[in-house]
């Protein structure tokens, strides 16, 4: 039998079961949403696959009472660990009225809840990292001891914001967590053609800071790598960037053909470390996920997917001179 | 009631807020020990310390883009860009992100954010220390652009904008930092974002404008009164969202308007007023709608015989004025 | 059973249409919702797209290498339930509400009428069309350009199919300012019918002439005539068996008038344009009513006649009015006209000024009324004079002023003061 790990991280069976099912279920209802794209339901979807094991491993090394999160457009894991539901997932998907993140009035995937401390985001990448930052600046200001979290794409790390605000908090020394998705392409362009720097996690030295790139497709490993750095955070020795290598396993978005820019080998090659098969053999191998768990967690997440996604299709949407409102606090 | 300069006015306010609500702070390039390149921030530091009166790195998104987080996690930060002309890094997160949190988010997050930029000309700064910038950012639903003309405007309307639950961007002409004095009232007062006040009455004709222009149509103004033209002079004070009430009865009280703005002519503000007007008062006007604004060039040029050509000046308002009153 | 449609998806922003590359099911295959049933190319991607439902596969509609759009029927499958969208035909049909809501609120309402455009007001001027008789298309009857447009060009094509020997621009100019363009009032039966013709058309054309060009004002003063009545109450009697003919109290006001007229000349006046032309005679106009007919002859040379010489100007002038034999120069070089709407017992009245004179003073009827006079009431003989201006050529104060001074001569009429001959 394997050695338990995540025991060694301070992690019960029960958190790890619960973090693998959390990566099932983000990845059920990524596929569900190309279903219903291809099907011509919702217009866009935009995906997680590939990242679950980073996204749902980091949200839990994180207080998801409350610290916040600045998620960018891939992380369904994030935000279901901190708190949203499958059927908010599908509103937002379906554009309905009821959708937290924005009432229909965003494309999927630009999350928001106030109530589970997920800012809200957009489409031009990078700006959420300032905004973490500043989320850091206010903690420290008055005191209250949670950390901000923000991610983002290996792509999005040339941005001015991102080095902006890196260096801002390196300077401020703020408690802030980045951490890079690393999915090696930003939409058709490979990782070699982005970043001069050998690693993402290279340009942490530069706004003083630890860099470090951890393995993405290992819950456990990114679990650990944001659990320390939120400790050193909180101990006021400042931000921490975290690279987490992952692969990109669908199209950039529903709109994209990766097929004129990757090969399907090399798509094919990183199935074989997708972390729902090795995270789903760690925890066989442990004796944790058997059989009788699997089938009733399969069971339970395809209801789940079936009833949210009912739900959403038949749900309203906003009346359409809501698009009036709050432009302005009224 | 105390006499201070518009500079003065921006520091009291900036003083008063911070000792009434602790979540009030200021963020931006040299406001901490300087005080600011203009003194804006003079003595803030000393009272409020560090913590508050933040001196940031250079980097303007980065000022905007983390006043943003802050705001949005309940404090009230007011950050300065040094020169207007120096706001163009931080356009995306004003326009992509501060305009537009509460609407894309459905009303579950906001920004109560001010951004003080010093904005205008005259002053030799010439190319990228002169420039009108609100035109830039005046069809953004979501931001308010608050331009006063007088240290009473200043003072109410920058407390208003650190009160308000939106972002607004306070832009501040630099000349008037100075030149201009008047009477603010010592107690706490606030002035209403959105509305326009009218700064003098008149029947003969109607001016609308905003910032140090206000001040040189009332010069005008006092001269023309000698000849028996009367203008009547509307300051916009906030030029988005317009006030349009006050425009359209400013506009029908005389039939006969004029614009100005110190931002180039084409596509500035005051197009935008020029077109309420078009829209509401047809049946009242009584001479075409003039506009009297910079020339269309990119910006301001260093020597003075250049910049005297661009700027706006009493000289320039009081030939226009009387033109319109002759028509 | 329910047969249902499923048709070619969007696949991808700005994606109009897809290629079915290959059918994944064929007619007859049982599949489950979300089961693929056709792989799809688009300019953008290339996918497999699924069953909306559970069922079986009907027919296939579309053929393999087919292109079809966005929404077009792929194949027909037999379901067991029908499955609504509910939700998307509602707000279509809460959409379709809202439109044909907007286009029954429209309503004929008129109140737009007089808001004349500046480009109406333009063309009006250059076409010389009266726009009183114009009708309106726009919202709440409102005359749009458009309708001038149509007006003036229905007057030319008038003019070309018409007589060659006259011109076109003056047959265009006169079809638009004659009534055969407007849109006439039909009379309905009990109505009666009156032609039109010779002194009511000339009066008919002037009055609209006077309306059109000369923008109107309005003045009222009131005078105190108790003495002026008391003394031509005393000396009536005797004067009309001296003279043969009465002396009216019209005669005193248009003898305060010329004298007035001579210190301000300015309402003595006519506009021409480029010019306001002062005229150094005083020929005042006076209207003199014959059943259904107005006239307006002239006391030449007002200011040189004595008060008896005015009555007896009116009184002649008058005879002839009723007898038909006013003369051409009888008419003719008026200056300025003074009406006498008292006689009909009017008390306040705005004329219409006689064109192209620049004011014209309507002598209202003098009646009794209690005034404070050092805090009593006192009885007094009050009348009204109304002043109409052509404020192209006259403004507020000089008229003022000139009221004020004839106010003031009529006041100071009296036995001591006055001089009949």
């Amino acid at each position: 039998m394997t050695t338990k790990r995540h025991r060694d991280l301070g992690l019960t069976d029960e958190q790890v079961l619960e973090i693998y099912r959390i990566m099932l279920l983000a990845r059920k209802i990524d596929e569900r949403m190309w279903l219903l794209n291809r099907a011509g339901k919702i217009p866009f979807v935009i995906s997680c696959q590939g990242q679950e094991a980073a996204q749902v491993g980091a949200a839990f090394a994180l207080d998801r009472k409350k610290d916040y999160v600045a998620p960018y457009y891939r992380d369904m894991g994030v935000v279901l660990a901190f708190g949203m539901t499958s059927t908010e997932l599908m509103l937002s998907g379906f554009a309905k009225a009821e959708d937290p993140n924005s009432g229909g009035r965003q494309m999927p995937g630009h999350f928001g809840q106030k109530k589970n401390q997920i800012l809200t985001g957009s489409s031009p990448v990078t700006t959420q990292l300032p905004h973490a930052v500043g989320v850091a600046l206010a903690a420290k200001m008055k005191n209250d001891p949670i950390v901000s979290f923000v991610t983002l794409g290996e792509g999005s790390s040339n941005q001015g914001d991102f080095h902006e605000g890196l260096n801002f908090a390196g300077v401020h020394k703020l408690p802030v967590i980045t951490m890079v998705e690393n999915n090696k392409y930003a939409i058709s362009v490979p990782i070699e053609k982005q970043i001069a720097s050998k690693t993402v996690a290279d340009r942490a030295k530069s706004y003083g800071m630890p860099g470090i790139t951890v393995d993405g497709n290992d819950p456990l490993a990114v679990y650990k790598a944001v659990k320390e750095a939120r400790e050193r955070a909180l101990n006021g020795d400042g931000p921490t960037l975290i690279e987490a290598i992952t692969y990109r396993l669908t199209a950039h978005s529903s709109d994209d053909d990766d097929r004129l820019y990757r090969k399907s080998d090399e798509i094919d090659e990183a199935r074989k470390n997708d972390s729902m098969i090795t995270f789903n053999k760690y925890l066989k191998d442990t004796g944790i996920l058997t059989e009788t768990i699997e089938k009733q967690i399969n069971d339970e997440i395809i209801q789940e997917v079936n009833q949210a996604t009912d739900y959403a299709e038949n749900a309203p949407y906003a009346q359409p001179e809501d698009a009036l409102k709050h432009v302005y606090e009224e | 009631m105390p006499v201070m300069s518009y500079i003065q006015a921006i520091t009291t306010a900036l003083k008063e807020e911070m000792q009434r609500d602790e979540n009030v702070f200021i963020l931006g390039e040299d406001v901490g020990k300087k005080g600011g390149v203009f003194r804006a921030t003079d003595g803030l530091y000393e009272t409020f310390n560090e913590a508050r009166v933040l001196d940031t790195p250079l980097a303007e998104s980065a000022i905007v883009g983390v006043g943003i987080g802050a705001a949005m996690y309940g404090l009230r930060p007011v950050a300065e860009i040094q020169f207007a002309d120096f706001i163009m890094p931080a356009v995306n997160q004003i326009i992509s992100e501060a305009a537009k949190i509460r609407y894309r988010s459905n009303n579950d997050w906001n920004v109560p954010m001010t951004i003080r930029a010093p904005y205008g000309g005259g002053v030799h700064g010439a190319l990228y220390h002169s420039q009108s910038v609100e035109a830039v950012f005046a069809n953004q639903p979501g931001l308010k652009i608050v331009m006063p003309s007088t240290p009473y405007d200043v003072k109410g309307l920058l407390k208003a904008a650190i009160r308000d639950n939106d972002p607004v961007l306070f832009f501040e002409h630099k000349r008037a930092y100075r030149l201009l004095k008047g009477e603010v009232p010592e107690e706490d007062y606030v002035l209403p974002i959105g509305k326009a006040d009218v700064k003098r009455e008149g029947t003969d004709i109607t001016v609308i404008t905003y910032g140090l222009c206000v001040h040189f149509a009332l010069q005008a103004a006092e001269k023309l009164a000698e000849e028996g033209i009367e203008a009547h002079i509307l300051d916009l004070r906030t030029v988005y969202p317009l006030d349009k009430e006050a425009i359209i009865e400013a506009a029908k009280k005389t039939g006969k308007i004029l614009l100005i703005t110190e931002d180039n002519k084409e596509g500035s503000i005051i197009g935008e007023v020029a077109a309420i007007i078009a829209e509401h008062c047809l049946f009242d006007l009584d001479a075409p709608i003039r506009r009297l604004a910079g020339p269309d060039i990119p910006s301001m040029p260093y020597a003075p015989t250049m910049e005297k050509f661009f700027m706006i000046n009493p000289d320039k308002v009081e030939k226009a004025m009387r033109e319109l009153a002759e028509f | 059973m329910v047969v249902e449609k499923i048709n070619m998806p969007q696949l991808g922003e700005s994606v109009t249409e897809g290629t079915i590359t290959s059918w994944l099911v064929k007619a007859g295959d049982k599949i489950n919702k979300y089961d693929p049933i056709a792989e799809v190319m688009t300019d953008k991607v290339n996918a497999e797209v699924p069953s909306s439902y559970t069922g079986t596969i009907k027919e296939l509609v579309a053929q393999e290498g087919d292109t079809i759009a966005v929404g077009e029927l792929m194949c027909y499958i037999e379901t067991e339930t029908s499955n609504q969208q509910t939700s998307l035909e509602n707000s279509q049909a809460e959409e379709k509400g809202i439109e044909e809501q907007n286009d029954s609120t429209l309503e004929k309402d008129q109140s737009m009428k007089k808001r004349y455009s500046p480009a109406v007001l333009k063309m009006a001027q250059e076409h010389q069309i009266d726009l009183e008789h114009v009708t309106g298309t726009g919202k709440a009857g409102r005359i749009t350009r458009k309708d001038l447009e149509k007006l003036i060009a229905k007057g030319k094509n008038q003019s070309t199919s018409e007589s060659v020997s006259v011109s076109a621009t003056s047959k265009a100019n006169s079809a638009i300012s004659e009534p055969t363009t407007r849109q006439q009032p039909t009379a309905y039966s009990g109505d009666v019918e009156i032609p039109v013709t010779g002194v009511r058309k000339a009066i008919a054309q002037n009055m609209v002439r006077s309306k059109q060009e000369i923008p109107h004002a309005w003045m009222t003063v009131e005078v105190d005539v108790t003495d002026l009545v008391r003394l031509r109450n005393n000396i009536k009697n005797s004067f009309k068996q001296k003279e043969g003919y009465g002396l009216t109290f019209f005669a005193f006001f248009v003898k305060a008038v010329a004298q007035a007229l001579k210190e301000f000349p300015q309402l003595n006046s006519t506009w021409r344009e480029d010019k306001i032309i002062q005229r150094k005679d005083i020929n005042v106009s006076i209207a003199v009513a014959k059943e259904q007919e107005l006239f307006v002859p002239v006391i030449h040379h007002a200011d040189d006649k004595s008060i008896k010489g005015i009555a007896k100007a009116i009184q002649e002038l008058a005879v002839k009015t009723r007898s038909g034999k006013l003369t051409a120069d009888d008419m003719k070089g008026g200056t300025f006209t003074v009406n006498n709407t008292g006689s009909f017992g009017s008390i306040h009245s705005m004329g219409v000024i006689n064109h192209p004179q620049a004011a014209i003073l309507q002598v209202e009827s003098i009646v009794k009324r209690p005034v404070i006079i050092n805090d009593m009431f006192a009885a007094r003989d009050m009348v009204n004079l109304c002043l109409s201006l052509d404020h192209r050529v006259l403004d507020g104060l000089v008229c003022g002023q000139f009221l004020a001074r004839v106010k003031e001569l009529l006041e100071n009429m009296n036995e001591e003061t006055v001089n009949i001959y």
